[in-house]
């Protein structure tokens, strides 16, 4: 039902936003011109609308001039429209009154000729000015939040997001798809710049985890399903079996002593595939929890049916082990989600110029971790593949970041572990280091002084881009060694290194699934493949879907400290959310006309949500409002208009095309 | 014709013919990938004016008979890529809609290149700006559509 | 590439390219015997004409493009719609550079297609340019060569140089880094192929004759490369590269007081010898280098004695 278009007083409001919008759009001349436009009483420009003064002046305005509608012309509805709709209620006046101009990201910084930016941003005006006419008053709908949290992925955001959450005394629900909490944090050794042992300040974090009463810790378990909404979410949790029951586990780790394999036969992941271990492990010693896992790919019991159980036979009484577990989905209510399922590191091999599985004493700055880990596979020592130790090693910057090839962007991490590395495998080895680097990136507290001291330490640090990693020997000190070959950019000339062991600081990517995770829960990847925040600089930890935060390297490469910083802002979110109890939906909900409502049944099969249903007795469609999300697709269906939605109701729209078009 | 009606075809002494093209952005891929677009600084050209909807299953076949009625000489629908829809799959409803459009539009008598259907998804800026210089140049080329037809005159029969 | 494990019972069109007419003679006559030990037609294109190889193509871009378009275009219109096998790994970057610009741009298309009407040619489409090396891996397969050795190969360990321009920028024939269609060939007909860094690392091209010390340092760093691995013989399948390894190694080992008479063989020539060929008809005898290992290798006393 559409008012009398003549009686609205509408206020018009044209924003500079300094130089943004004023440079190229003339802001002064499109509100001149919208002071002319039917049902226009007031038509201002101002340098920055969403300031105190220039939301004030909309308020004033409002109750001097009585006005009962409002359209702003400025940036992206996307960002201030709930800004000024917070305005328009302020001053008395119903939120939905506002309609939002994007003469901004659409108008003035994209187009560089002023007369044609500046009469679109007229054309848009007055569309929005003969569409805001038709604005009915809405309510947003209350909806309560459900203070439950679920925190998908225990790596160390995970983990900090989960306990800030839980001291906060709020329920987590924390899902991690390993056998154990940690993440790619419980692989390190050190961490830069202050070369705390990795393992010591995650551990306790990780036990927190396990003691706290308020968190609920789901491992070898995976999200399947999302339903319901901001607030309301209904996920589907998979759980994997583990072949042995938790609570009947103690740890004692006597089954993986007895196992009929006396040596491991498949690659040990956590130790990047330099150890193996058997088919009954546990992932690594400090593993949260601190139970056993069977893997049923590598175990003879699954393969023949025919093992001499000698695990079983060590669990003795407790009984812990059980063959026949089953996975099992369970359905959990959560108000929020915060997502942290983190990164992957690029694959080498991708790179066949360096060398990765050609020669064997080529490795991967994480396999390197593990190397100089004292609970690693050679027990903290240094060595080749051969067992002697290097004399000289090379480590190179960049592998699969800051390249057209591979990946444009910079994994932010490298030079500082890189550095790192080249401290450690000093300290335990002695050898020569060569650093090769593009530019030397150091940007956080203490980094730029860690670099200098590894200059002081004598590391060699060769400003180039290697070009490849050769056995082939010039002369016969290069035998039996892999030669670099470099141009050094700052000396100029090509430079040939001869090294034992090449270090390949490969970058970060998104997870190997981040695309279909991301359609799970409905939020979008950016262009690199990690998921997208709502805005890269006032709400990096927030997505367009009301209610999934984002943490940690799943959003983009980045270090522990901002980790851990993301991970608390998103708990932070997830809390503002949850302490406001209820939930305003935005009313862009679809309905339907009774009374014109025919009963043809196109609309029902239309909606994706099971909104609509089909009232048996009055032989008529109904959408129930819980339901909606407001994509409007029943609404275009309808072949006889009935169905309408709030917020873009054909006529508004309607409105706005002849506006746009300047058509009578 | 109604004195409030701009002349969309050029006189004489107008310069150029610059087409008026309306497009219809879906709220959460293409809207996103042209405010993208506008962080990134990325310039294309100035004759597209965007109206915003949810989804772009939203979009009812009228609105772009209406929208070339009422004088556009081209429209754009931007939705997610098939499997990227917010809602799932209001995208795949639109593309069976646009089908059938199509050959509406033909039989009409509008050419082809007036009217487009892209998928953008929220990272692809880039994609916005070449798709509406594309697009622009085409319904240039083709000149202006003279099938507009004033308010006034909807309501009247046509004289066999 | 999507090619099946068969050859083209039609055969295949094959252009020599100066080279192989003049040095490179080796080259032709022992791919003409391969060929006709592998039953698989080889007809020389008719009439062709000089590609310019990549010396043309440096001074004079569009002139060396057009010279390659009516090589096409008479492959184009040889009857029996087959591939054009191409030796020379100079013409065949060449041709296959022409091909590929000529699609990408239209300027040059267009200039292209203008030439070649002018000489009442038809147009250039859709000829495949290909390398022997890449026509035996795929069309014949690995497995199907191994079934047709006839003889053990006497030799010893050989190092597989591809040169640079097989793999470079076109990946088709072999991948750009560490290629191994030739080495898994070879192993599989019982030739034992070293691990060789420098595979593809250029032998200077003409570069020894116009600045011949770093032309002929290129090929010292190839040759030693190679014997510090082990290798007894390098494999090749370019003429110049072959030209220039076998031709300075005198001056070389004059300059550096290091021995060198490595036997540099064409692919065709041991693939030719292992699968049963005539020794006689290899083109054996017209290298410089190595010559007495090819005799006690690949010619037999009889056949030493039979061989004028």
């Amino acid at each position: 039902m559409s008012e009398n278009r003549q009686s609205v007083r509408v206020g018009v409001y044209v924003c500079h936003c300094g130089h943004n919008i004023g440079a190229v759009v003339d802001c002064k001349a499109v509100a001149d011109y919208a002071a002319n436009l039917p049902n226009v009483v007031i038509s201002r420009d101002y340098k920055y609308m969403c300031s105190d003064p220039g939301q004030e002046l909309i308020q004033q305005d409002i109750k001097e001039f009585h006005l009962d509608r409002v359209v702003v012309a400025s940036c992206s509805p996307l960002l201030h429209e709930h800004t000024f709709r917070e305005v328009l209620a302020h001053a008395g006046l119903n939120s939905f009154y506002l309609q939002m101009v994007n003469i901004r990201e659409h108008d003035s910084w994209v187009h560089e000729d002023r007369a044609a930016a500046t009469e679109k941003a007229k054309d848009l005006v007055r569309a929005a000015v003969r569409r805001v006419a038709l604005h009915r008053p809405l309510e947003r709908r209350q909806v309560p939040i459900n203070p439950r949290v679920l925190v998908v992925g225990g790596g160390i955001a995970g983990i900090h997001a989960a306990l800030t959450l839980a001291n906060a005394g709020k329920k987590v629900v924390l899902v991690e798809r390993e056998p154990s909490i940690g993440g790619h944090m419980a692989k390190f050794d050190k961490t830069f710049p202050t070369l705390d042992c990795a393992a010591c300040i995650l551990t306790p974090k990780m036990s927190q985890v396990r003691n706290h009463p308020n968190i609920t810790l789901w491992t070898l378990s995976e999200v399947t399903k999302v339903d319901g909404y901001m607030g309301n979410y209904q996920v589907t949790v998979k759980h994997w079996p583990r072949y042995v029951i938790e609570d009947l586990c103690i740890g004692c780790q006597e089954c993986i002593e007895a196992c009929v394999f006396k040596a491991g036969k498949t690659e040990d992941e956590f130790n990047e595939g330099l150890a193996k271990r058997k088919p009954i492990y546990i992932p690594f010693p400090q593993a949260v929890p601190q139970t056993v896992v069977i893997d049923p790919d590598a175990c003879i019991q699954f393969k023949s049916g025919r093992c001499k159980k000698t695990c079983v036979e060590a669990c003795g009484e407790r009984k812990a082990i059980r063959f026949d577990q089953q996975e099992v989905e369970e359905v959990v209510d959560v108000g929020c989600i915060i997502i942290a399922t983190g990164f992957k590191t690029f694959d080498a091999a991708r790179v066949p110029d360096l060398g990765y599985g050609v020669y064997p004493n080529v490795y991967t700055a994480l396999e390197v971790e593990r190397l100089v880990n004292a609970s690693g596979p050679t027990g903290g020592e240094v060595v080749l593949r051969d067992g002697s130790k290097p004399q000289a090693i090379g480590i190179i910057h960049c592998v699969g970041s800051r390249d057209a090839r591979t990946n444009p962007h910079c994994s932010r991490v490298c030079c500082m572990y890189s550095l790192k590395l080249a401290h450690l495998l000093k300290e335990h080895t002695g050898a020569e280091i060569f650093n090769f680097y593009i530019d030397m990136r150091t940007p956080g507290k203490g980094f730029e002084e860690f670099y200098q001291k590894l200059l002081h330490e004598g590391v060699h640090m060769i400003r180039g881009k290697v070009a490849e990693v050769t056995d082939w020997a010039l002369d016969p000190s290069e035998e039996g060694k892999l030669v670099l070959r470099v141009e050094d950019t700052l000396a100029g000339f090509v430079r040939r290194i001869p090294v034992d062991m090449v270090v390949l600081s490969t970058g970060l990517e998104p997870q190997e699934d981040a695309s279909e995770v991301r359609r799970l829960f409905n939020i979008s990847c950016s262009a690199g493949g990690f998921f997208l925040e709502r805005h890269p600089k006032l709400a990096p930890v927030s997505t367009f879907s009301d209610g999934i935060f984002l943490a940690g390297c799943c959003q983009g490469p980045k270090d522990i400290p901002d980790t851990v910083a993301q991970a608390g802002a998103a708990a932070a979110e997830a809390m503002a959310l949850i302490d406001a109890q209820v939930q305003e939906m935005e009313p862009n909900t679809a309905f339907i006309v009774e009374q014109e409502c025919c009963g043809c049944k196109t609309c029902i099969p239309m909606c994706p949500y099971s909104a609509i249903s089909f009232k048996e007795d009055l032989k008529v469609a109904w959408i129930n409002e819980a339901l909606c999300k407001g994509c409007g697709t029943c609404v275009a269906a309808c072949p006889s208009g009935t169905i309408k939605q709030n917020l873009f109701e054909d006529e508004e729209i309607y409105e706005e095309i002849k506006g746009v078009l300047n058509y009578a | 014709m109604p004195e409030d009606l701009v002349q969309l075809s050029p006189g004489a002494d107008e310069g150029p013919f610059e087409p008026k093209i309306v497009a219809f952005f879906c709220n959460w891929c293409t809207y996103l990938a042209a405010d993208l677009a506008g962080t990134s600084r990325f310039k294309y050209a100035p004759n597209i004016r965007v109206i915003r909807v949810m989804c772009s299953g939203r979009i009812d076949p009228q609105f772009v008979l209406d929208a070339f009625a009422k004088g556009a000489d081209g429209v754009l629908i931007g939705g997610c890529h098939p499997g990227d829809c917010h809602y799932q799959e209001g995208n795949y409803k639109t593309y069976r809609r646009i089908q059938v459009l199509k050959r509406m539009l033909r039989d009409l008598g509008i050419e082809e290149d007036r009217f487009r259907l892209e998928w953008i998804s929220a990272a692809e800026g880039d994609k916005v700006r070449t798709v509406v210089n594309d697009m622009v140049e085409k319904v240039r080329a083709l000149g202006p559509l003279k099938m507009q037809v004033p308010e006034e005159a909807f309501p009247e029969e046509v004289p066999a | 590439m999507p090619h099946s494990r068969k050859p083209d019972p039609k055969g295949y069109l094959y252009f020599p390219g100066c080279s192989l007419k003049a040095t490179g003679v080796a080259y032709q006559e022992s791919m003409l015997e391969l060929f006709r030990r592998l039953d698989l037609p080889l007809e020389e294109l008719d009439d062709w004409n000089c590609c310019g190889a990549t010396s043309y193509m440096a001074v004079d871009e569009e002139s060396a493009f057009l010279l390659s378009a009516r090589n096409l275009s008479l492959a184009h219109q040889a009857p029996g719609n087959r591939d054009l096998l191409v030796p020379c790994a100079a013409c065949y970057l060449v041709l296959r550079k022409t091909q590929d610009y000529a699609e990408k741009y239209p300027s040059i298309r267009q200039e292209v297609s203008e030439s070649l009407r002018a000489a009442n040619l038809p147009d250039m489409n859709s000829v495949k340019v290909r390398h022997p090396l890449e026509m035996l891996y795929n069309d014949l397969g690995v497995e199907a060569l191994k079934a047709k050795v006839k003889r053990r190969w006497r030799g010893g360990h050989v190092a597989c140089y591809y040169g640079c321009q097989v793999v470079r920028p076109y990946d088709e024939v072999d991948r750009p880094h560490n290629p191994m269609r030739m080495d898994e060939i070879l192993r599989a007909v019982g030739v034992p192929t070293v691990d060789y860094a420098l595979k593809t690392k250029c032998c200077g091209g003409s570069l020894t004759g116009t600045i011949h010390d770093v032309g002929v340092r290129l090929n010292y760093i190839l040759l030693k490369e190679a014997a510090r691995k082990g290798a007894q013989a390098i494999v090749t399948i370019c003429p110049l590269c072959q030209f220039n390894l076998d031709t300075y190694q005198k001056e070389i080992s004059k300059a550096t007081g290091e021995h060198f008479d490595v036997p540099i063989l064409y692919l065709t020539q041991v693939l030719g010898w292992v699968l049963g060929g005539d020794p006689g008809k290899l083109g054996l005898k017209r290298a410089i280098s190595g010559q007495e290992q090819v005799k006690n290798w690949m010619l037999s006393y009889e056949e030493v004695e039979s061989y004028v």
